[in-house]
């Protein structure tokens, strides 16, 4: 196709993803050097008969008006990143001054807002994402299985979970869970204790959501995989069976193998999506002992009394590198791919 | 595995069977037992002192008479405002479906039918913007949109989830444009057919499969949104999804959880059935560019 052709039909989309997609991260960039302005304040000298006394109070009228002349904020360089609530420089520093061993300073780091997001992000990612292909594997293997009539169906209620939004599916899970539903209240029968609920335990909390974490997206890595082993030759496997291999050792030296390509696209994609877990952790209303990266975004964009851009976009610029560093094996494999294919 | 020569013996076929009922339990259990409660008044379907009232109905029958009330579904949708939520998530998806697949369809026939290296390029950088949390580029548009005084409307959303759709309707439609031989539209532009001609007239016709499938995908991101929706619109302009969490309110109220129940079954009612129809388009969408990466 000429370049001509291709710059036409390419445009309107083109435009759609640079104006929309690319900007915005630029945009979210500048604003990470921006913080909102801080309150104007003026002094007040008030006098009645026992003497003068001088307050300090708001100056609504100046500080309004600098938000008019200067909307982004003022101008703070590194200084949102290096902040408490995000990389928290001066505090890691202090820590690692005071505190006698190892382990207290990495609990002190790991209670900074920041790093405990961090953290959970991470675990999240890390349990969630090898479950998935695991369970959807299973799954797979399972159903493939079964009688070819009635897959439909069964296929069907297997993809229930992906299908709807985390934030409703996360809310069919913690109303049974709850305390005051179904399972959370068996729980409490069967272990006998009343006040066993899921906001009393982090550790619970952040089982409950991992376990979501499965039950959401496991269907995804199942459909992929059941596709996948669908175009697995007969030939070997029946070589195999004569040659007497077990049913293991089957799957583990032709079916893997051969669906191995769709095992990392599957990992990729469910870790990029892991990483940016989020309405769980609304749908859970876990947000006291579960914060994740989007999460606290999401916390400084809804903020009541100032809308925190600066502080947002500084978090959303880290997590970008977050995701950079998780894609950048892929890219540079492709890249590789790319050079030697040409 | 099926094979000719395979043969399973009783205890595996058993085990199977348990295994499979036992995961669509898991799979579709939280979803039957949702809309059964959304039928029950919120002291049987919470209740505090027993949760078999969720299926003796308890306290239904004394609050209501019966042992079934649509009571929460009626307030839901009419003081809960549920209506105008529904409505606005109505004209989000067909604007945002249209679009994007108008956009999509043009973009991907033109990289599926390049041999230059842009080609390849776009399709990457597509991938790194696919990758991308929607709550970073959400916090990207806050500001200039205030600014811009284009927050809170419909429009301004529907536009937003149209790009944000873009990568993955492109990687979409471009792995099934590229099943489609070249030959094609090279013998139509032969005849003397402009591209543009060819792709309306000789490819299109034979792409609708793939345009149903990235349809598809480009309703349920539209349907489902959360993030986009919950930050970009005004209580008057919320969709579906941010209105159910809206009823969850910080200080849960009586009728509040129960409208969120019933919310929560009409909003995904429409698409178990729409799934189930398109079952087959689904599957093939999810698999078109794995299978043969």
């Amino acid at each position: 196709m000429p370049n001509k052709t291709f710059f036409w039909f390419f445009l309107p989309t083109g435009l759609a993803m640079i104006l929309f997609i690319g900007l915005p991260i630029i945009s979210t960039g500048i604003q990470s050097f921006y913080a909102q302005h801080d309150q104007i304040v003026k002094e007040v000298k008030k006098c009645d008969p026992f003497g003068c006394t001088v307050s300090i109070v708001v100056d609504n009228e100046e500080t309004s008006k600098i938000r008019e002349v200067k909307p982004l904020g003022k101008f703070n360089g590194f200084g949102t990143y290096t902040d408490r609530n995000h990389l928290a420089v001066d505090e890691i520093k202090k820590f690692w001054n005071e505190t006698e061993s190892f382990g207290a300073f990495v609990d002190q780091v790991t209670n900074l807002p920041f790093y405990k997001a961090l953290i959970f992000t991470l675990t999240y990612c890390l349990f969630v994402t090898p479950n998935v292909l695991l369970l959807g594997f299973i799954i797979a293997l399972s159903l493939n299985a079964v009688a070819r009539k009635i897959r439909g169906p069964l296929i069907f209620g297997t993809i229930l979970p992906m299908i709807v939004t985390p934030l409703v599916g996360s809310l069919v899970l913690f109303w049974m869970i709850d305390s005051q539903g179904i399972i959370g209240a068996n729980i409490q029968n069967l272990m006998n204790d009343p006040y066993l609920s899921l906001k009393s335990s982090k550790t619970l909390t952040w089982i409950t959501i991992i376990i979501y974490g499965i039950w959401h997206h496991s269907p995804f890595a199942f459909v992929v995989f059941y596709a996948a082993l669908q175009t697995v030759p007969q030939e070997p496997i029946e070589a195999a069976i004569i040659d007497g291999a077990s049913r293991i050792q089957r799957i583990k030296h032709i079916v893997l193998p051969h669906i191995y390509p769709v095992v990392t696209f599957v990992a990729l994609i469910s870790l990029m999506d892991n990483f940016r877990v989020f309405e769980p952790i609304i749908g859970f209303s876990a947000e006291g002992s579960a914060q994740s990266l989007s999460w606290l975004i999401y916390d400084n964009l809804v903020n009541e009394e100032v809308i925190l851009f600066g502080s947002a976009a500084a978090t959303s610029m880290m997590t970008i590198i977050g995701i950079a560093i998780l894609l950048a094996p892929v890219l540079i494999r492709t890249w590789k791919e790319f050079k030697t294919a040409r | 595995m099926d094979y000719g020569l395979d043969t399973k013996s009783t205890r595996l076929k058993t085990f199977n069977t348990i295994f499979i009922i036992t995961w669509l339990l898991i799979a579709c259990f939280p979803f039957i037992w949702t809309f059964w409660g959304s039928f029950k008044v919120r002291a049987d379907f919470f209740s505090r002192s027993d949760w078999w009232y969720a299926i003796s109905a308890f306290n239904t029958l004394i609050e209501t008479g019966g042992k079934f009330t649509t009571n929460a579904y009626t307030q839901a949708w009419t003081e809960g405002e549920f209506w105008k939520a529904s409505k606005n998530t109505i004209i989000v998806t067909v604007f945002v479906v249209s679009i994007s697949l108008f956009l999509g369809t043009l973009g991907a026939y033109a990289l599926s039918r390049s041999t230059e290296k842009y080609a390849f390029w776009i399709l990457m950088a597509a991938l790194i913007f696919r990758a991308m949390p929607h709550i970073t580029l959400v916090s990207g548009y806050l500001f200039p949109f205030f600014e811009l005084q284009i927050w809170g409307i419909l429009p301004t959303t529907i536009v937003v989830l149209v790009a944000i759709n873009q990568p993955f309707t492109l990687w979409l439609l471009y792995s099934f444009f590229k099943t489609v031989p070249k030959e094609l539209d090279e013998s139509a532009l032969i005849d003397g057919c402009s591209y543009f001609q060819a792709f309306r007239h000789i490819i299109m016709p034979v792409m609708w499969p793939g345009v149903i499938t990235a349809g598809l995908f480009s309703l349920m991101l539209a349907y489902n949104d959360f993030t986009v929706t919950a930050l970009l619109l005004n209580q008057e302009n919320h969709t579906m999804v941010p209105k159910i969490q809206s009823y969850l309110g910080t200080n849960q109220h009586e009728g509040n959880l129960m409208w969120a129940v019933s919310a929560v079954v009409s909003a995904t009612a429409p698409l178990f059935m729409l799934v189930m129809f398109f079952q087959r388009q689904v599957i093939s969408g999810l698999t078109a560019g794995a299978v043969k990466g």
